[in-house]
């Protein structure tokens, strides 16, 4: 049985922001579904009391001295951006034109 | 003078600072080489000239002045493209940062200016690191100098080709499941994996932010040491680089070569010595194991029993983390913004941007991630997957006790003709089989060069506790004090 569907696959291209075609969608259902089946694998292990480990280093909390450094000035922020406006990243609109009038 | 492209970084940094050489002459004898290859390896993602003739000149004025130099002074390194460099473009094998140039340098960088070495440019990568062959670049495969139409592994097959090519005597990678040392195996070049939080992440663009640690690459164990030494070391501006100096990974690399490790036990991990690996891989590995024994090594086999689950355990972590890591990919900030035509929402353009830019195994790891992280499969899957690391690092710890290090094959197979694996990604994934365990655990690893199967390079791995990287370099160093260094055909 599949692990995962073509509907499934457009779902998640959706809440990652991708924009796919439907020719890529056929790829990576089949791709995605060889991939999800060899690492639930992981399922094999028994593991129910074990606790989880998100980070080998144990450090917790790094603090630091609250102290002015040297930054970025606006300029050299706004370098890369593909659009700026007045000191500014310029976006596309966010709401929908009825929603913001 | 004989050909300064094949000196060693040790061997150069010694001409220059007795004045023998220049680091200018040096530069452009690494310019020209580059020139005379490169159309052929692909090494490189972008030559800074200009850039790397102005800090060798600095580094000549400095001598001339008499001032002191450091022990990597005037020799050339390569960068991968995974860290930001300061005016100098940075792509990550992206087509979705192509043309950025950065406005700050990562620690890294910053550290081997400050060493007065001199960076020749970024090298190619898989793009976001994301894969074993550097066919994933966005810009074009990179070739293996040994055999051109075979992968130099990756992700960073860029930086270990450059080495194998006589392009670069050092260069930087980074390691988040082997992608420095799988390229240093079948490249027949060295590469070192340092401890997790041993070198700074600031500047490095990230893909999975507990695994990513950047690192040394060269053609042999000591001028890898120094490269280590030299990038190596806390950084305030990374909140989980380890507060400890880095140990003296240099000193062991010399103790090492004098080919003396009596008292030294090496514990063979019984799980990849197995199925999986090539015949010629493991024959070499053999060899290597009976010279170890001969240097005064005890050698013991070890079980590592959940090490067979590293591998999907990397696959559901790796990928949940880039998920969250490339969010910043939003064309807003930087790099490419797609069918912003004034009509369209951020979210539509965002989409069409993100689309254009990733390319397939980017776009493949992006939705793993975020299937593992839903709520209804998390605890299956994301969740189950980081207790398995736990598991893993109790093997290691047990294992430690022990003996003083692991050794096993670096890869399963030598490299392979482009193309054969990048039809099934998870066929690719599986030359990362014997590197992953090594990055949950958050140790040092170590690949050095140790015979050749079917007149290609096999590489020995060496693994060894959290923060004691020098250990690895000791058992590398003895080795290669064996078997030497490995030249390939003229390309």
């Amino acid at each position: 049985m599949a692990a995962i569907s073509r509907e499934e696959v457009a779902h998640l291209a959706r809440l990652s922001r991708l924009a796919v075609t439907e020719e890529e969608l056929d790829t990576f259902a089949g791709q995605l579904d060889v991939i999800l089946q060899s690492v639930a694998q992981v399922g094999e292990v028994a593991a129910a009391d074990i606790p989880p480990t998100s980070h080998s280093v144990p450090l917790t909390n790094v603090l630091r001295e609250d102290v002015v450094v040297p930054g970025l000035t606006p300029q050299e922020a706004l370098s890369g951006a593909p659009d700026a406006d007045q000191q500014r990243f310029r976006v596309p609109r966010i709401l929908d034109e009825d929603v913001a009038s | 003078m004989s050909d300064l492209t094949r000196l060693t970084a040790t061997e150069i940094a010694g001409l220059v600072a007795t004045g023998e050489t220049s680091a200018v002459e040096v530069t452009r004898a690494h310019l020209d080489r580059i020139a005379a290859v490169d159309d052929r390896v692909h090494a490189f993602l972008h030559v800074d000239t200009d850039g790397a003739l102005a800090a060798a000149r600095a580094v000549d004025e400095r001598r001339a002045a008499g001032e002191e130099l450091g022990p990597l002074a005037g020799v050339p390194v390569a960068v991968k493209d995974v860290l930001t460099t300061k005016g100098v473009p940075t792509t990550v094998g992206s087509k979705i940062l192509e043309g950025w140039r950065p406005p700050y340098d990562a620690t890294i960088v910053q550290r081997l200016r400050e060493a007065g070495t001199v960076m020749l440019g970024k090298t190619n990568m898989d793009e976001f690191a994301m894969g074993s062959s550097t066919e994933y670049s966005a810009y074009g495969p990179t070739r293996n100098p040994w055999d051109t139409d075979r992968i130099p592994g990756g992700s960073g097959g860029g930086s270990a080709a450059a080495l194998a090519a006589y392009e670069a005597p050092l260069s930087i990678g980074s390691d988040t499941g082997g992608s420095i040392r799988q390229p240093g195996a079948v490249t027949g070049t060295v590469g070192a994996k340092p401890t997790y939080g041993g070198t700074s992440r600031y500047g490095l663009v990230a893909f999975s932010s507990s695994l990513d640690t950047p690192g040394p690459c060269a053609r042999t164990v000591l001028d890898a040491a120094l490269l280590h030494q030299v990038i190596g070391g806390h950084d305030p501006r990374d909140s989980t680089s380890i507060p400890a100096p880095v140990p003296d990974v240099v000193a062991a690399a010399k103790l090492g070569a004098t080919g003396d490790l009596t008292g030294v036990k090496l514990g063979i991990v019984s799980e990849f010595t197995g199925e999986g690996a090539e015949p010629g891989v493991l024959a070499a590995f053999r060899e290597s194991v009976d010279t170890l024994a001969k240097l005064g090594a005890e050698i013991v086999e070890v079980s590592c029993p959940h090490f067979r689950y590293a591998l999907p355990a990397y696959y559901l972590i790796a990928p949940s983390e880039c998920s969250s890591n490339l969010a910043r990919f939003d064309g807003v900030r930087f790099g490419l913004r797609v069918g912003d035509d004034g009509n369209r929402s951020l979210e539509e353009v965002m989409s069409l941007t993100r689309e254009a830019g990733f390319g397939a195994e980017v776009k493949r790891r992006i939705m793993i991630g975020t299937y593992a992280l839903s709520s209804g499969y998390y605890d299956a899957y994301y969740g189950q997957a980081q207790k398995v690391r736990t598991l893993i690092t109790r093997d290691f710890t047990a294992a430690f006790e022990r003996v003083d290090a692991l050794i096993s094959p670096t890869t399963p197979f030598v490299a392979f003709p482009l193309g054969a694996r990048t039809s099934d990604p998870y066929q690719m994934y599986l030359a990362d089989l014997f590197t992953i365990p090594t990055n949950l655990y958050g140790g040092p690893g170590i690949s050095v060069p140790c015979g050749l199967s079917d007149g290609l390079p096999v590489g020995l791995q060496v693994m060894a506790p959290t923060m004691a990287d020098d250990r690895m370099y000791r058992v590398a160093a003895a080795l290669e004090s064996v078997v030497g260094t490995f030249t390939p055909p003229a390309l």
